[in-house]
């Protein structure tokens, strides 16, 4: 017999869309709560103004975070700050920007628009997936064989400089910043690329000049947010010897550095209550460069973003051009009015004549 | 001297191969070293999984041969104990350490992961979904550090105002450390099966109301075994993700490597006992130093096996529709 129960059936989707709903809000309550209770650990050290009083508080987490923002490790909890590990921290995203970031497009740009599909560019992909999910202490090891030890080779052994520290990071972040890449390469559309080719520009040139810069918001996005990863590792970090007891922060990248996470778990696991409240407010500095990386990330990936960076970076690309131009003007055809804008570096405008003799004609109508 | 008469050519040629393909001499070379340049940079992803692989490889030999324990031994061996006399290496403990927290771990996060997804792929409004999905995302970005100093400073004083009554909560304890690790996963098992479940095509359910079926029922019988392979590959790689986990164990699990099934007890997992090793005095080169990189390569290869069966699950299990 035919019974649609349409009663407790609705009455059960009710129910299960309110739990569905319950799951995705404890998760934001449960992001609440952990803010919530940090900010109240970092204000917890005297003076103590009541909770309401909401002015007051802000004056005193802008005075505590100011004072331990420019303050270096000390034994005493009243003078202890993140300085060193601050600077360490920003000396790290540096350096790993610098070698991930061309590393990992290069990959990104090899895997997507010159590898011949096939066994090898399969095994790359495959290796780039699963190095994705490697647990970042196991580059750790890798760094302290590698780097920090050389394979035992003393004299290009980087032991505790900040370099050993920086070339971890980068080979933690390096899959992600591929991954960013290809997903933004295959973004752009194929007609972009063809319309170039058609027009006789080379395999590099189509990819410099078209489909890096229209990829590049999309690249940015990624590679931001990895390095957004980069900043707030410690275990890897621990392992290629960022130290407790730094006084002053690294002046270069061969110097021996801490980092603002190191910092936090070596104020953490002290036995005094004050230096839980110290970290607390490391903490605060931490989510609040984090959270403005992702913030810039999140922009990029809106409209305005996209145009705006594209904008930016075609003006960038119109410097380097005029630039190159000047260093070494063109043989071949008259150099175009500094007007780079409209004059596309036209490719094959010399070659017209010769495309047009009747050698060439007669090259073209041989039968292949 | 004297000067020849320009001629003119009868038929007109091509112009002197000066550059390269009509273009400068510059673009040529761009061109032929683009390509080996960007595959040396593919190349390195390659060169840091075999380098991973010597490295734990080499010194995992070493560690064997040095210590003189067996393969068995190290790998079923009940006791953990470098300092002893005679040291024991027996990395159960460390297991079931790292078990505790994944099986534990995954008890909060995949039905919290699973029922997230489904309310934002299913129930959500297009505005509430764009503001729920990065505010999930922003709890995978916050450091894991983070989720360490607050297993001490929230968690397990919570805990123990709750059980304490009852029954005896030490300071480092593992049900923190699953719920904070719980906690941090989540993000990636909603955000992973929700783009699986958004992926489910439109038609697909449309078929299932026009038979009658409510929303409830659509989306637990027509659009989750639709997109299973996906949702289940994310569960793998939550759990992968929460075995490799090391900041917020360390600081939340302790270091005390014990088989207990008390779970309020202190203990220790792989990633714990690897910084552990290299924070303390032990010799480069020395039996216990060298187990760092033993342990090392167990976990590596569990997290390494569990990515694998993900990738072919999502390969090979994969509902198509197109």
């Amino acid at each position: 017999m035919y019974r649609p129960r349409r009663a407790r059936r609705r009455a059960f989707g009710a129910l299960f869309a309110g739990l569905c709903l319950a799951a995705t809000l404890s998760g934001v309550v449960v992001l609440v709560v952990l803010l919530g209770s940090v900010l109240a650990k970092a204000l917890a050290l005297e003076p103590n103004p009541p909770w309401y009083a909401i002015g007051d508080q802000a004056r005193e987490l802008s005075s505590f975070l100011s004072r331990i923002a420019t303050s270096t490790n000390s034994p005493n909890p009243d003078l202890a700050g993140f300085r060193a590990g601050i600077v360490g921290s920003l000396w790290l995203l540096l350096l790993v920007a610098m070698i991930a970031i061309p590393v990992g497009v290069g990959a990104g740009l090899y895997l997507e628009e010159y590898a011949p599909p096939g066994r090898l560019r399969r095994t790359i992909q495959t290796n780039i997936a699963n190095l994705a999910g490697v647990p970042s202490i196991v580059y750790g090891i890798l760094g302290l064989v590698a780097f920090s030890r050389a394979f035992g080779v003393e004299a290009i052994a980087l032991g505790k400089m900040l370099w050993a520290g920086a070339l971890t990071l980068s080979l933690l972040v390096l899959p992600i910043v591929v991954i960013a890449t290809q997903e933004a390469l295959r973004a752009v559309p194929s007609s972009l690329r063809q319309a170039a080719l058609a027009l006789g520009a080379t395999r590099w040139q189509v990819i410099r000049d078209h489909v890096l810069p229209s990829a590049l918001p999309g690249i940015l996005t990624g590679t931001i947010l990895a390095l957004s990863r980069a900043i707030g590792e410690t275990a890897p970090l621990l392992m290629v010897g960022a130290a407790n007891s730094i006084l002053y922060p690294p002046a270069g990248p061969s110097d021996y550095y801490t980092a603002l996470p190191v910092e936090i778990y070596n104020f953490a696991t002290l036995p005094r209550e004050e230096f839980r409240s110290v970290a607390a407010g490391g903490i605060l500095i931490l989510l609040a460069i984090l959270m403005s990386m992702n913030a810039v990330a999140i922009f990029l990936r809106t409209p305005t973003g996209r145009v705006l960076a594209g904008r930016g970076i075609a003006q960038l690309g119109r410097i380097g051009w005029t630039a190159g131009r000047a260093i070494r003007p063109s043989r071949h055809r008259p150099t175009p009015a500094l007007d780079p804008a409209g004059a596309d570096p036209g490719p094959g405008s010399p070659g017209l004549e010769s495309e047009a003799s009747p050698e060439n004609q007669r090259r073209g109508a041989e039968p292949r | 001297m004297t000067q020849f008469p320009q001629t003119t050519p009868v038929s007109p040629k091509l112009p002197p191969r000066r550059s390269w393909a009509g273009r400068s001499w510059f673009q040529g070379i761009q061109e032929v070293i683009v390509p080996p340049l960007i595959f040396l940079c593919a190349s390195v992803t390659v060169l840091t999984t075999l380098g991973i692989i010597a490295v734990l490889g080499v010194e995992t030999v070493r560690f064997f041969r040095e210590s003189g324990v067996g393969v068995v031994e190290f790998l079923a061996g009940a006791s953990l104990n470098p300092k002893a006399d005679p040291p024991r290496y027996g990395i159960l403990p460390l297991f079931w350490g790292t078990f505790v927290i994944a099986f534990g771990s995954s008890l909060i996060a995949l039905p919290i992961g699973l029922l997230s997804a489904i309310f934002l792929s299913e129930y959500a409004p297009r505005v509430l979904r764009s503001v729920l999905k990065p505010t999930l995302e922003l709890l995978a970005g916050i450091p894991t550090i983070v989720y360490g100093y607050l297993a001490l400073l929230l968690v397990t004083p919570v805990l123990k105002a709750i059980l304490e009554p009852v029954v005896r909560v030490e300071f480092y304890n593992a049900l923190s450390g699953c719920i904070v690790v719980g906690i941090m996963i989540i993000p990636m098992v909603s955000s992973l099966s929700e783009d699986v479940l958004s992926a489910v095509p439109r038609g697909l359910r449309e078929a299932a109301y026009g038979l009658g079926a409510t929303k409830f029922e659509v989306a637990t019988r027509v659009v989750l075994p639709a997109g299973l392979s996906g949702v289940i590959a994310s569960f793998i790689l939550a759990i992968s993700r929460a075995i490799g986990e090391t900041m917020a164990v360390l600081l939340a699990v302790g270091v005390k490597p014990q088989i207990v099934l008390n779970p309020l007890r202190s203990m220790e997992t792989m990633t714990a006992y690897i910084v552990n090793v290299m924070k303390g005095e032990a010799a480069v080169g020395s039996a216990e130093h060298l187990s760092l990189y033993a342990v090392g390569m167990a976990l590596f290869a569990i997290t390494l096996l569990m990515n694998i069966i993900s990738g072919i699950i999502l390969k090979h299990f994969r509902e198509e529709y197109d």
